[in-house]
């Protein structure tokens, strides 16, 4: 673990790069490391990604699979990989300020 | 009398079964099991099949051989489960009424999830291994096939036994050498993982043993469709690998029935607590095995571990006392590793696999994420110990939670 600044804001990011706390998340945070990751501007689709994934893992302490991301957040698995290049999961969760998913064993 | 009803007899719920007709009284308990299959598939030895180790008379046995006298059988498909009227339908129309409800329904492949893979090519140049009627025909087809691409892809996670793809790979480069067409085979291993293994570790060490069998792997791969006519796997973002052979992994999913009874997340698999094992919505309701969310791996190791944590949660829920056993997600899996050779590993939630000797500490027999002949010995010795003490619900000489004496950090 260590800490970073970003977004002239001091946070603590586990080894992968991912907020330690996601409350430390705020939404010009979010767009500082979606930049980070080669994403220049977040649109309103992909707010609606980002927010499905906050919401759930308050609810459930995982992010969702993609397959869930597709069938409730209603955005067709083709987007997300449009949206989210490179692996929607976890690219996702991590502007979204939450661990890498689990993906299971 | 109180009703157990127990959804499912393959490895879990045969397993369970056992376990509780042997402590629950007989004039008390009205215990019955549900499946609409007659035969009992050994899972573990389909990986054998297309390489002709096993056949399929190797891997069945009736089911019935494995149940105790006093429970009723029926044979029947689940049509809903309705949890609120503490009833199953069945497809037959048998109305079941139950006290308590174990599900143990399983997970198998859903190839249709996935465009153009149950096509043209299906059982031609594309093939399962997680089926007796897909390692059979993929046996057939290995007999006379001359070489070209193999490409080993996984379609997502979960999946039942993840380390199988890997000893696919391992065990097709053994194949071909012994055959004397290795030269003539690429072998590629495409994942939607970032590695070749879910822990870090053992990741590292199994992406190893891929280079070293001169095996090349392709990670983040998730695939959307299969061009029938290119022979080519696509993925979401529109990368392509071609192949003369492809072995999938299909989705894996809950069975449909979980679905007709909204009991089920995206994937058909029911919400269970992951340390009583007790569902997450109703009371007297427990799932076991790979029908489970549990964040542990689907195998049947996995759902031995369990059963002995349900066995004792079940007796304590019944009699009113608190569930004081848990699961701690304990995995212990044989990695074959091809060349008569094996890898062990043993883990949990929170541990991942690491090196040592188990199951006696510094002596072993086998050696955790190593090679060795010993690892292997085990694997084939495990049909026997499967047959004989795990599907009748006997002690084996290993913890249901994983130890930390033996392992090195």
């Amino acid at each position: 673990m260590s800490t970073t600044e970003i977004a002239g804001k001091t946070v603590e990011i586990d080894a992968d790069g991912h907020l330690v706390n996601m409350n430390d998340w705020d939404e010009n945070l979010a767009s500082e490391i979606a930049k980070l990751e080669g994403i220049s501007r977040l649109t309103e689709r992909h707010w609606l990604v980002i927010n499905f994934m906050r919401q759930v893992f308050k609810e459930k302490g995982d992010a969702p699979s993609i397959r869930r991301l597709t069938k409730e957040s209603g955005v067709p698995t083709k987007e997300l990989y449009e949206l989210f290049p490179m692996g929607p999961a976890k690219k996702a969760a991590k502007i979204a300020g939450l661990p890498k998913p689990k993906g299971c064993i | 009398m109180k009703k157990l009803v127990i959804l499912g007899a393959g490895t879990a719920g045969t397993m369970m079964l056992n376990k509780l007709s042997n402590v629950l009284d007989f004039n008390e308990w009205q215990i019955t099991i549900v499946d609409q299959f007659e035969t009992h598939y050994y899972q573990p030895g389909f990986l054998f099949i297309p390489f002709g180790i096993y056949t399929r008379k190797d891997v069945i046995k009736p089911k019935r051989d494995f149940f105790p006298i006093g429970i009723n059988v029926i044979m029947s498909e689940i049509d809903v489960i309705e949890p609120d009227k503490n009833r199953v339908i069945l497809m037959s129309k048998v109305v079941l009424s139950y006290d308590y409800l174990i599900i143990a329904t399983g997970a198998k492949i859903k190839p249709e999830e996935t465009e153009g893979l149950k096509d043209k090519l299906w059982f031609k140049n594309i093939f399962d291994f997680y089926t007796i009627e897909g390692a059979c025909a993929l046996a057939t087809f290995l007999k006379i096939w001359k070489g070209g691409k193999l490409v080993i892809d996984i379609s997502e996670m979960p999946i039942k036994c993840p380390v199988a793809p890997l000893e696919f790979a391992f065990l097709a480069d053994w194949y071909f050498t012994e055959k004397g067409i290795r030269d003539k085979v690429d072998i590629q291993f495409v994942t939607p993982l970032s590695g070749a293994f879910t822990k870090p570790r053992a990741s590292a060490v199994l992406g190893d043993f891929l280079t070293k069998k001169n095996i090349s792997l392709t990670t983040d791969f998730s695939i959307a469709r299969v061009e029938n006519e290119t022979k080519e796997i696509v993925s979401w973002d529109e990368n392509k690998i071609p192949f003369d052979l492809l072995v999938t992994i299909p989705t894996n999913m809950g069975d449909e029935s979980i679905a007709r009874s909204g009991m089920g997340d995206e994937f058909n698999f029911i919400p269970t607590d992951k340390s009583s094992l007790r569902s997450l919505n109703f009371e007297n309701i427990f799932g076991i095995g790979d029908a489970t969310d549990l964040p542990s791996s689907k195998a049947g190791s996995v759902a031995h571990f369990q059963a002995d944590i349900l066995t004792e949660n079940f007796l304590a829920a019944v009699e009113n006392r608190d569930m004081t056993a848990k699961f701690d997600g304990h995995a212990n899996c044989f990695i074959e590793s091809g060349f008569g050779k094996g890898i062990l590993i043993d883990f949990n939630y929170d541990t991942e696999p690491l090196p040592g000797k188990f199951p006696l500490p510094g002596i072993g027999p086998f050696s955790l994420l190593e090679e060795t002949k010993m690892n292997h010995y085990g694997k084939l010795m495990f049909r026997w110990t499967y047959w004989n003490f795990l599907l009748k619900g006997l002690e084996l000489p290993i913890e249901s939670n994983m130890s930390m004496a033996g392992k090195r950090l």
